[in-house]
């Protein structure tokens, strides 16, 4: 925790273009929104709305053009690689195409999400923490298994693992239950709301499961890039 | 191996795992690493050759000093010297004894072609002039017109030449003369010339009607034991002071020599270029490897930006590849240019071998080249964008 406050991310008048001159094209508008620590937001809105700009923008994934996001305490826009690293140290990603490194095994990728904390684990620790992680997530019989030998809602899985295994501050969110039935998408989202409870983590998650909307503490809907509705819970 | 690699590296082998997911890629990068390999060390075998050749000749004799012709820059080039500076030489009081060698060329027309031969003249007598080996073979070389000749010749059988005696000795025709063979010994040819033919003195005047008693092609001295020989040298100039000679320690104009022969003569130099495009064409294909490496990755790299792993990293696991290559390439590549130098010997007799100073340079050099192009070929991780992952 870094306790910078209630909030782990504030933005303030943050816009967004891609491209310049004739081609640039605007994607987010004068966005004022904050995140209260510990808290789960689903971010809604048609395909193209600017959700997932804004997700990679308050995530240190993409530089900040103007306006201001602070997370966790720290102003991104200008910030150097070095900080948006140790943010990134400091977060959860759970992608859509989830994204696993084909070459290692379910608890390998885990460990990844340890490994680059630095916390001192040694390699038994590493992988305990990982496998105990891989069955919270209902992969205890899988944690050998290449990502290739894995369904898509089992690797699904391990990248959530991946995300949570090393106790983030903040999870962003990409859909993350879109290829796991109802009971694993409903873990996994129940997961992320107890370590909002007991850990404080925050979490900001992209999605258009009608499922998850109740558990959701707060919605926030954009449109064109302009945030046209907050709501808490199920609007 | 990932165990092993695991507690060499302190973290998870990614580049090893990565490279041994996929066999195929896996074995056409080694394969690729080995030619590489392959390249390089058959180009400095050759070029290698021409440093052994040059430095064959000297191995023969035995001395201290050389007086030569101004413009001979290699044992078999330039112009005669005055045996009269012999006798100079002989009286410094370090000077403990002296030998006019002769050299030139003879050909052996033979039916299957022409044999070149290079020819050394030296006086039989003067035993402590040559190495131990030589030594012993002169003994037979006051005969006139005896020869002893280089079982390595290329062109002639080497199995009759190693069954010349002096009680079963062969003969040949070159110029109008009737040389016999009486022996031979262990030589191997050089660039110039097939190979060695040693003589004496009086035999090597009589086979060159031209040439003169009185003006060898260089002079050999040897000095007093605990003489200083550059001291030595420096007088000789001094009492000798003739500007068109070059008197010089036996090993400067032996690395003199080599290093006419390495950069002033075309050989040499294309030799020393063909190292210099093997080491090139190694560096690009290890490039290649590694860079179309990074770029079947790219995605899996720009998730773990995500993550928040720094630019080291994805070095550390390049180069972690980059040396597994190194190791894994290697070890063919020797096999396979070894087969090849051994082959070149065999059909060339040049000396061209791969020695062990020359195989731990070159692994040094591809685990350098892997690193150096390992280190090129993150660049393209920048391409790795992060935010495209979502």
């Amino acid at each position: 925790m870094s306790g910078a406050g209630e909030n782990a991310i504030v933005a303030k008048g943050l816009n967004h273009w891609f491209g310049t001159g004739e081609a640039r094209k605007q994607a987010i508008f004068d966005v004022n929104l904050s995140f209260r620590r510990g808290s789960l937001t689903v971010l809604m809105g048609p395909s193209g709305s600017g959700k997932t700009t804004f997700l990679t923008l308050i995530g240190c994934l993409r530089d900040v053009m103007d306006g201001s996001v602070r997370m966790l305490g720290h102003e991104l826009n200008g910030a150097t690689n070095a900080t948006n690293e140790a943010l990134r140290r400091r977060s959860g990603f759970i992608f859509q195409a989830h994204n696993l490194h084909e070459s290692l095994s379910a608890i390998q990728n885990v460990m990844m999400g340890l490994q680059v904390h630095g916390r001192g684990l040694d390699k038994r620790q590493s992988r305990e923490a990982a496998a105990h992680m891989l069955g919270l997530v209902g992969l205890a019989d899988r944690v050998d298994y290449l990502p290739g030998n894995l369904s898509g809602g089992q690797k699904q899985r391990v990248a959530v693992a991946r995300a949570l295994v090393g106790n983030p501050e903040v999870v962003f969110a990409d859909e993350p239950t879109a290829a796991l039935d109802r009971t694993s998408g409903m873990n996994v989202v129940q997961m992320l709301k107890r370590l909002g409870a007991e850990r404080g983590t925050t979490t900001i998650m992209v999605t258009h499961d009608g499922r998850i909307l109740e558990l959701a503490d707060r919605i926030i809907t954009l449109e064109d890039g302009h945030v046209v509705r907050e709501s808490d819970g199920v609007p | 191996m990932t165990h092993l690699l695991e507690r060499l590296l302190g973290r998870l082998p990614i580049g090893w795992l990565q490279l041994t997911h996929n066999r195929a890629r896996l074995y056409s990068a080694i394969a690729g690493v080995s030619f590489a390999n392959v390249l390089v060390i058959v180009q400095l075998g050759i070029a290698g050759s021409m440093t052994t050749a040059t430095l064959q000749q000297y191995a023969y004799f035995d001395a201290d000093i050389m007086i030569s012709a101004e413009d001979a820059n290699s044992m078999t080039e330039g112009g005669n010297v005055a045996r009269q500076r012999l006798f100079q030489a002989l009286a410094d009081p370090d000077i403990t004894g002296g030998v006019s060698l002769f050299v030139s060329n003879l050909t052996w027309e033979r039916p299957e072609g022409q044999v070149l031969l290079q020819v050394f003249g030296i006086d039989p007598n003067a035993t402590d002039f040559l190495s131990p080996i030589m030594a012993h073979k002169v003994a037979s070389l006051p005969l006139l017109n005896a020869a002893i000749i280089d079982r390595k010749t290329r062109g002639l059988d080497a199995e009759m030449l190693g069954g010349i005696r002096p009680h079963s000795p062969e003969t040949f025709e070159s110029s109008g003369k009737t040389i016999t063979l009486v022996d031979s010994f262990l030589g191997g040819g050089g660039f110039g010339t097939d190979g060695y033919l040693f003589v004496s003195d009086q035999t090597f005047l009589n086979l060159f009607a031209k040439r003169i008693s009185g003006a060898p092609d260089h002079i050999l001295l040897q000095v007093a034991r605990g003489a200083d020989v550059g001291a030595v040298v420096s007088r000789l100039r001094k009492t000798i002071g003739d500007k068109t000679l070059r008197i010089r320690s036996y090993a400067e104009a032996r690395a003199q020599d080599l290093a006419y022969q390495n950069t002033q003569r075309p050989t040499g130099l294309i030799f020393g270029f063909g190292v210099v495009i093997g080491i090139l064409v190694g560096i690009v294909i290890v490039y290649q490897v590694l860079s179309t490496d990074v770029a079947a990755h790219l995605r899996e790299y720009a998730t773990f930006k995500a993550m928040g792993y720094g630019h080291g990293f994805f070095l550390g696991i390049v180069l972690e590849e980059a040396m597994i290559l190194a190791i894994f390439g290697f070890a063919p590549g020797v096999i396979v240019a070894s087969g090849l130098l051994s082959i070149l010997n065999a059909k060339t007799g040049l000396p061209v071998a791969m020695t062990g100073e020359t195989a731990i340079m070159v692994f040094v050099g591809t685990l350098a080249a892997c690193a150096l192009s390992g280190a090129i070929a993150t660049r393209r991780l920048a391409a790795a964008d992060p935010a495209d992952l979502f």
